[in-house]
């Protein structure tokens, strides 16, 4: 149990083991495709897990070599679009969290249930009417006509957690900063903000995973450099002949698109958990 | 899933409510005052909420109306002047389609089943490892595992792809001692090997979020209980299946739903192996390939939503026969 400190040599031993099992389990294909994105062309059909010679030549090719066009845009295009999606479906959540864990109002109810509905929705059924409208009015192939599909996947679950996030929140204390003769505004910055900023912030981690991770509506509603996200553009992703296989750049890209992920998830493990933890389970 | 804590927190934000000015005038009820106060909060309430709800309706509720009345015409985007009214004819087109329509919601339901299934089982023993974990390792466990959570899947797909790839992988040299595999096995020239490398990445990715759900109901399951069991001789097997696993079904079952009704939109792992080859196609490819690919609007329309369908029977079932309750905690104040 977690909390007698001592351990026998075989419990100690039994951990050690299950560590390991777990470590291997949620790391062994991020190294295997960290070992392919460092092969030389020649490597990658030697069966062998390591290269045989280590080389950059696959991440020069995606940053500074031929296919920089194509990854460098993505890349741009990946990182704003989601940034901004993510903002806005933060401040949006954030508001509509506020009203339902704080006021009384009729429909609350059929917010977070719609919130619930639009959550399992299948992405793929709405992405053929969008396809058919973007065209119609412009917003094929740009940033906006990602981002409001992106709005669709982070607001939800933005939403729900937020909500569990504020309803602990000890929403009395603005009165007794109040009652100590702080105005208002000032008793909600001091005394409120400062509890609400980790939930705040831990959603936006989650919000931006989702959209981070979007591959159907990338693929779906974009066509050229203009607004393609990476995952959509791996999927484009042609060796330097038509012979060659274009392996190594994939997962020198594939690499690249995980390290925000991997320092997010080091940085902020315990906050990730709790947050997923909360929209999901707590009533 | 009310325990004693939650209840405790309960009692206190509604005791910090009642003490709350604006909730006590209504308590008291004086006439026009109260009912001023609570249309104003009303306003207030869908001014700042309103934006949020009517984007995620805008986003959702539209297109699907618009899928629906595009699924009664057969209309191709290559001659849109040929758009002509045929009711349900798609409909019909695509169900009597036993090759294609029915194959793919076939390989979508072995899919749902059986990937919820394993990462019921292995999600599970993550969840028990890391509750039972020392403080130190318990950080290092749940730093590891939420690495293939935030995972791009398009990028967990290329790492099995490329492991399990003839040209590229390891694993026929690796494996070459295990009955059946060598170095010109092609996992994804067959079905059976196709299906198992595209099932593997779809677990590695999405088991730690069920383990993460099950960890949370296994903090739910009070301390005493599993003491009491313990005191009276309780084999781990009893403490299992009589004391912990009852206390957490409410978990068990929500993290079943979500994760089955995810299942069953699989989409990028299959598009990137084998887009569709060698009798995987699922039905959210179907309808991408027949929409998007050859620009068949309605009968793409219709297969969305037959797809959208299935998801909301799946909702149904396991609503009304199993009794999830997804909705608990839809109240404001926790009241069911």
């Amino acid at each position: 149990m977690a909390s007698n400190g001592k351990l026998t040599g075989k419990q100690r031993l039994g951990w050690t083991v299950l560590t390991v099992v777990v470590l291997l389990y949620a790391l062994f294909p991020v190294a295997a495709i960290l070992a392919t994105s460092f092969k030389t062309q020649a490597d990658l059909g030697n069966a062998a897990f390591l290269p045989s010679n280590w080389t950059w030549a696959n991440y020069e090719m995606i940053l500074v070599g031929d296919a920089q066009e194509l990854f460098l845009t993505a890349f741009r295009n990946s990182i704003g679009i989601t940034l901004i999606a993510t903002f806005i479906a933060v401040v949006l959540a954030t508001l509509c969290a506020y009203a339902i864990a704080r006021l009384n109002f009729p429909g609350k109810r059929i917010i977070l249930g719609t919130a619930l509905a639009v959550s399992i929705f299948p992405v793929i059924s709405v992405v053929t009417p969008l396809f058919n409208l973007w065209r119609n009015i412009g917003l094929y192939d740009t940033w906006l006509g990602l981002i409001i599909p992106y709005l669709s996947l982070t607001l939800p679950i933005s939403i729900w957690t937020l909500a569990a996030f504020f309803r602990q929140i000890p929403w009395d204390l603005e009165q007794a900063a109040q009652v100590d003769g702080a105005t208002q505004w000032q008793a909600f910055r001091r005394a409120i903000v400062p509890l609400a900023m980790p939930g705040v912030f831990t959603t936006a981690i989650i919000a931006f995973f989702i959209a981070w991770n979007d591959f159907v509506y990338g693929i779906s509603l974009t066509s050229t450099e203009a607004a393609r996200p990476v995952p959509a553009a791996l999927a484009f992703f042609t060796g330097a002949s038509q012979f060659e296989e274009p392996t190594g750049a994939i997962s020198a890209a594939a690499i690249i698109v995980t390290i925000p992920v991997v320092v997010l998830v080091l940085l902020f493990q315990r906050q990730i958990v709790s947050g997923l933890t909360q929209g999901a389970v707590k009533g | 899933m009310t325990t004693a804590p939650e209840t405790s927190r309960r009692q206190k934000r509604e005791a910090a409510e009642a003490s709350n000015n604006k909730s006590s005038a209504r308590r008291n009820g004086n006439g026009t005052k109260r009912t001023n106060r609570a249309k104003s909060e009303a306003r207030l309430g869908w001014l700042i909420a309103g934006p949020a709800f009517f984007i995620m309706l805008a986003v959702t509720a539209y297109p699907i109306a618009q899928a629906i009345y595009d699924s009664l015409f057969s209309f191709r985007l290559t001659s849109p002047d040929d758009r002509s009214f045929v009711f349900l004819q798609n409909y019909m087109t695509i169900l009597s389609d036993t090759e294609v329509f029915w194959s793919a919601l076939g390989v979508t339901v072995l899919v749902t089943v059986v990937t919820v299934a394993v990462e019921l089982v292995l999600g599970f023993g993550l969840a028990l490892v890391m509750h039972k974990a020392l403080l130190r390792i318990r950080g290092a466990l749940r730093t590891a595992i939420l690495v293939p959570y935030g995972i791009i899947t398009v990028v967990s797909a290329f790492a099995w792809y490329y492991m399990f790839d003839i040209n590229s992988g390891f694993v026929n040299n690796w494996f070459g001692w295990v009955p059946g595999i060598d170095s010109d096995l092609d996992w994804f020239a067959n079905f059976g090997t196709a299906i198992t490398v595209i099932m593997a990445s779809e677990i590695w990715k999405t088991t730690p979020f069920i383990a993460l759900l099950l960890l949370a109901g296994l903090a739910q399951v009070p301390d005493e209980l599993v003491e009491a069991a313990k005191v009276d001789g309780a084999s781990w097997r009893q403490q299992m299946t009589r004391v912990i696993l009852p206390n957490m079904k409410a978990a068990i079952m929500v993290a079943v739903l979500f994760r089955a009704l995810d299942a069953f939109r699989i989409f990028d792992n299959v598009f990137i192996m084998t887009n569709g080859a060698a009798g995987t196609e699922v039905l959210s490819l179907l309808a991408y390939r027949t929409s998007i690919g050859r620009l068949e609007i309605g009968l793409g329309s219709a297969v969305s939503v037959i797809l959208f369908i299935c998801v909301l029977l799946i909702c149904l079932i396991a609503i009304k026969f199993f009794k999830v309750d997804l909705a608990s905690g839809t109240d404001a104040k926790g009241g069911k």
